[in-house]
């Protein structure tokens, strides 16, 4: 990774010794944090590590509980968001913050509209916005509404939106979690487009990956405590992850040979529109047998939504064939799916998968409440519920220990995945589909899932595997469908995939 | 640090921020007391002795007796995700259903023509809820829309039955005829003397009581409860559960009218014996809404919300004794409801600062915003000041 743009000499943003508590809990420890002009930055560490906290103190959301904040060299108190944008730092929140009725231009003005009179000057906003875009190559049509543009667009937008306001610092957090893998690369061009001009980055992740592609330098955060910052180049993504984790981490999922079975999902010739009325699905036939992971691979968009939709019962499709060991699920009801050996790992843990208000114990039957032991004659059986869950915590690691009367949403984002798996391995159905099984989720989590996906596969089911990682498709794969306009276009065995050869294909081209 | 912990605590404490709320509501009663030039001491002191008396509270029960049954429907269509916002068309279609059979069937014994009457305004108030349930769910139609107009049918519906001849009382009132003595709940009036209750004293509190268990049971113990509550915490993933969401929102209504309905039928049956032909509407479906706030939607909290409410009312009809008007207690009502209804907001903007991941920073958010919320009320809490030193002892 070059270098030329990072001015050593001239340090934009220096934490020192930050420690931030919050009643007994110490979330910051003596964390430092040094970030040059020019430099992409990247701050690594697990789910509830601190770098949230350490970012929300430096954009005047906390104050520290003690250590300084120095801001081109002079030291500063940040009471609220608005003294962290006059000291020239933006950032852009997981989260878009954005008006979805606006346009473009309105959301990226708001708050600083330039004025004629008593009305908003809409011609000279439209204006500045076009240049500002032009000038950092983050093109962008300034007149759509944030409601029809995608995902990547907004992100565009959000960045606009601080700059706009004179960032000079951006803070960017988990920037990359809903992108598609060709918008991340993209949003790596901006990123180094931005520097290039001057610009410092603070990238909150922990997407190796990505920090290996993108960053400069990277600091280290474990359990609130500071542990390194290294130059990225020096280090290899493994080392990365040891550092982040405390222990080493295997990226290799051990996955032995196995024959496959019979076929458990069959599907023939699907046919579904989206939500619009545009066919999405045009055809789609695959099949899953036992002891096998079939990898849908694709970009978003492509109908793998509303396939996996259709195989839940979520969806009805308009023809075509869906079968689980012979029966016919194709436009039945989720339970009707559940019943006859459906069970899923959905894409919106917090949508679908779980009720947050729920306790865990009540997560961990939301198919089975009805079923012995947990119910007699509509009564439910408290004791067995929670011995249930007691037994599930124990075996899926799920923390904090002791969490079965607690409100689901109150667990972390990879102990509430851990629920989802408990629930649904439990439930023993041939088939398992997966969807994004580990987004969001750290390297320890991601170990985690990936080796209960294997274990099960070893065990007979039927996986279907749907993920925008390519990595995760490729290293789980035993087969790998390319999923491409409503079809699948390629069928590929796992351990032959190529990345490049993947890629083209997910992008419509043709098998080399 | 110690304040904020108190802060702290009350921000995550329900049951205090209510007792705050009807605290509230009282000293801003008083401010308008002062303001009238009306003695604080007697207005209040006028509202406690006329519910502490062992007739007084009799009353009080009588009154709060259908406002416990409409915070129970309410209440149980929060918990599942509706707003019944219909109770009162419930409950006039409950006690009209109640009067037809009491009237009717006279001549069944009590043992048998109670049962009955019950049964009549419960499953008038479910037809009338799972009215609005169907429109809902066939056609999408927004079940607080059609709540209120179904009130309004209702309304009229009720003014229309009592018209009809073999209904109608046979003298001049503007009435149905009243209802068998069968089908009366009344306390004996041995009973009623000896122990020098109320002369509507009835046994429809212990109705009430019993129905609160059972919705309690309901919501707590069974499966039922479980995919009703399922349906009202989240949807999506109820019904990618395999939960019938539409008719689970269908059964929820149709419990919730039926126990409006039972309202209608214990206040017909105990109270006045017989329905007016109605030139306004009577407002138990409304007060239920604000009795299942202020019982935090939990069947316990609804009975001591529904007496609390019952008391502020008939107390309140005392209070022109002492030149104080009898709209005192809709301030303190209203006060106390709006004061419920920011904590709520509150909460919920709180909500919106928390990142998921820290929670936290969550509590420093919501322990910022207590102590903004907390400013102007401690000012107001002057005259109390001893109460609120207590508190902060304990804490």
């Amino acid at each position: 990774m070059a270098k030329e743009h990072v001015d050593m000499n001239t340090p934009v943003i220096e934490m020192r010794n930050i420690v931030k508590k919050f009643g007994d809990f110490t979330a910051n420890d003596g964390i430092n944090l040094t970030v040059h002009k020019g430099e992409i930055h990247a701050i690594l560490g697990e789910n509830g590590a601190g770098k949230s906290t350490l970012m929300n103190q430096l954009y005047g959301l906390f104050k520290p509980t003690s250590g300084d904040i120095l801001v081109n060299g002079e030291k500063i108190e940040m009471n609220n968001p608005r003294d962290a944008i006059a000291a020239g730092i933006g950032m852009v929140h997981q989260h878009f913050m954005l008006i979805q009725p606006f346009t473009v231009t309105e959301n990226i003005v708001l708050g600083t509209e330039p004025m004629k009179g008593v009305t908003v000057d809409m011609e000279t906003a439209r204006k500045n916005v076009k240049e500002l875009s032009e000038r950092y190559g983050l093109a962008i049509d300034p007149d759509a509404k944030i409601e029809d543009i995608s995902v990547g667009m907004q992100q565009r937008v959000e960045i606009l939106k601080a700059l706009y306001r004179g960032a000079d610092i951006l803070i960017l957090d988990e920037p990359t979690s809903s992108l598609t893998p060709q918008e991340i690369l993209e949003l790596i061009d901006i990123m180094h487009s931005l520097t290039k001009d001057g610009k410092s980055i603070i990238l909150i992740t922990h997407k190796l990956k990505e920090i290996k592609e993108s960053a400069d330098f990277c600091t280290i955060i474990r359990l609130g405590k500071y542990i390194d910052t290294v130059d990225v180049d020096s280090v290899t993504e493994s080392d990365l992850a040891s550092m982040m984790v405390g222990r080493q981490v295997t990226f290799k999922v051990d996955k032995p040979e196995k024959e496959p079975g019979d076929v458990v999902l069959d599907v023939k010739d699907l046919h579904a529109l989206d939500y619009r009325g545009v066919e999405i699905l045009k055809g789609l036939s695959l099949n899953v047998r036992r002891g096998q992971i079939v990898g849908i691979a694709g970009i978003d968009g492509n109908g793998q939504t509303e396939l996996v939709e259709i195989l839940t019962g979520l969806k009805k499709g308009t023809s075509g064939e869906a079968t689980v060991n012979g029966v016919n699920i194709f436009n039945k009801t989720p339970h009707f799916g559940f019943e006859h050996g459906v069970s899923s790992i959905p894409a919106d843990r917090q949508k679908h998968g779980l009720i947050l208000s729920f306790s865990v114990e009540d997560n961990l039957i939301l198919q089975n409440y009805k079923r012995e032991p947990y119910a007699n004659h509509h009564r439910l059986n408290r004791p067995a519920i929670f011995s249930h869950a007691t037994e599930s915590i124990e075996k899926y690691d799920i923390r904090p220990q002791g969490c079965e009367k607690r409100p689901a949403g109150t667990l972390s984002g990879g102990n509430q995945q851990k629920v989802i798996i408990a629930r649904e391995v439990f439930n023993d159905k041939d088939l398992l589909i997966a969807v994004n099984p580990t987004r969001g989720l750290d390297v320890g989590a991601i170990e985690y899932v990936h080796k209960y996906l294997v274990e099960q596969r070893n065990k007979g089911k039927a996986i279907l595997l749907v993920s925008f990682e390519l990595d995760e498709i490729m290293s789980l794969s035993d087969v790998i469908d390319v999923i491409f306009d409503g079809k699948i276009v390629s069928r590929i065995p796992g351990k032959d995939a190529d990345e490049n050869e993947l890629g083209l294909l997910m992008a419509g081209g043709k098998k080399a | 640090m110690k304040k904020k912990s108190i802060m702290e605590i009350i921000t995550s404490n329900r049951f205090l921020q209510i007792l705050l709320s009807i605290l509230l509501g009282f000293l801003v009663g008083a401010l308008f007391l002062v303001i009238m030039g009306v003695s604080v001491g007697d207005a209040y002191g006028k509202l406690i002795s006329s519910v502490s008396s062992v007739k007084g509270f009799s009353y009080v029960v009588v009154y709060a007796t259908a406002y416990i049954m409409t915070g129970l429907s309410v209440a149980f269509s929060f918990k599942t995700g509706v707003f019944n916002i219909g109770a009162e068309g419930q409950f006039i279609m409950g006690s009209m259903g109640a009067a037809v059979v009491g009237i009717l069937l006279k001549d069944l014994p009590k043992p048998v023509l109670i049962p009955l009457c019950f049964l009549a305004a419960m499953l008038a108030g479910a037809l009338w809820g799972s009215l609005v349930g169907l429109l809902k769910t066939r056609w999408g139609i927004n079940e607080v829309l059609a709540m209120i107009m179904s009130n309004w049918i209702a309304f009229y519906l009720s003014n229309f039955i009592a018209g009809i001849p073999a209904i109608h009382h046979e003298g001049n009132a503007e009435a149905t005829r009243t209802i068998s003595e069968n089908a009366r709940t009344l306390f004996g009036a041995d009973f009623r003397s000896k122990l020098n209750l109320a002369p509507t004293a009835n046994w429809g509190i212990f109705v009430a009581l019993a129905v609160m268990i059972v919705v309690w049971y309901i919501i707590e113990k069974t499966t039922l409860g479980y995919e009703l509550k399922a349906v009202g915490a989240n949807r999506n993933a109820a019904e990618y559960g395999g939960i019938g969401v539409n008719k689970s929102i269908l059964t929820a209504l149709a419990i919730s009218g039926a126990l409006a309905g039972l309202g209608g039928a214990l206040q017909v049956m105990g109270m006045g014996g017989r329905i007016s032909i109605f030139t306004g509407q009577e407002g138990f479906g409304f007060a239920g809404i604000v009795v299942a706030l202020i019982g935090c939607s939990n069947p316990f909290g609804v009975l001591a919300a529904g007496l609390f409410y019952g008391a502020l009312i008939y107390g309140g009809s005392k209070l022109t004794l002492v030149g104080a008007p009898t709209q005192l207690t809709s301030v303190i009502i209203g006060t106390v409801v709006f004061f419920i209804a920011i904590s709520v907001i509150f909460e919920r903007f709180g909500g919106g600062l928390r990142s998921r991941k820290n929670i936290a920073g969550r509590k420093e958010a919501e322990a910022k915003i207590a102590s903004e919320k907390a400013g102007p009320d401690g000012n107001k809490e002057g005259p109390h000041g001893s109460e609120n030193g207590k508190e902060d002892e304990t804490t």
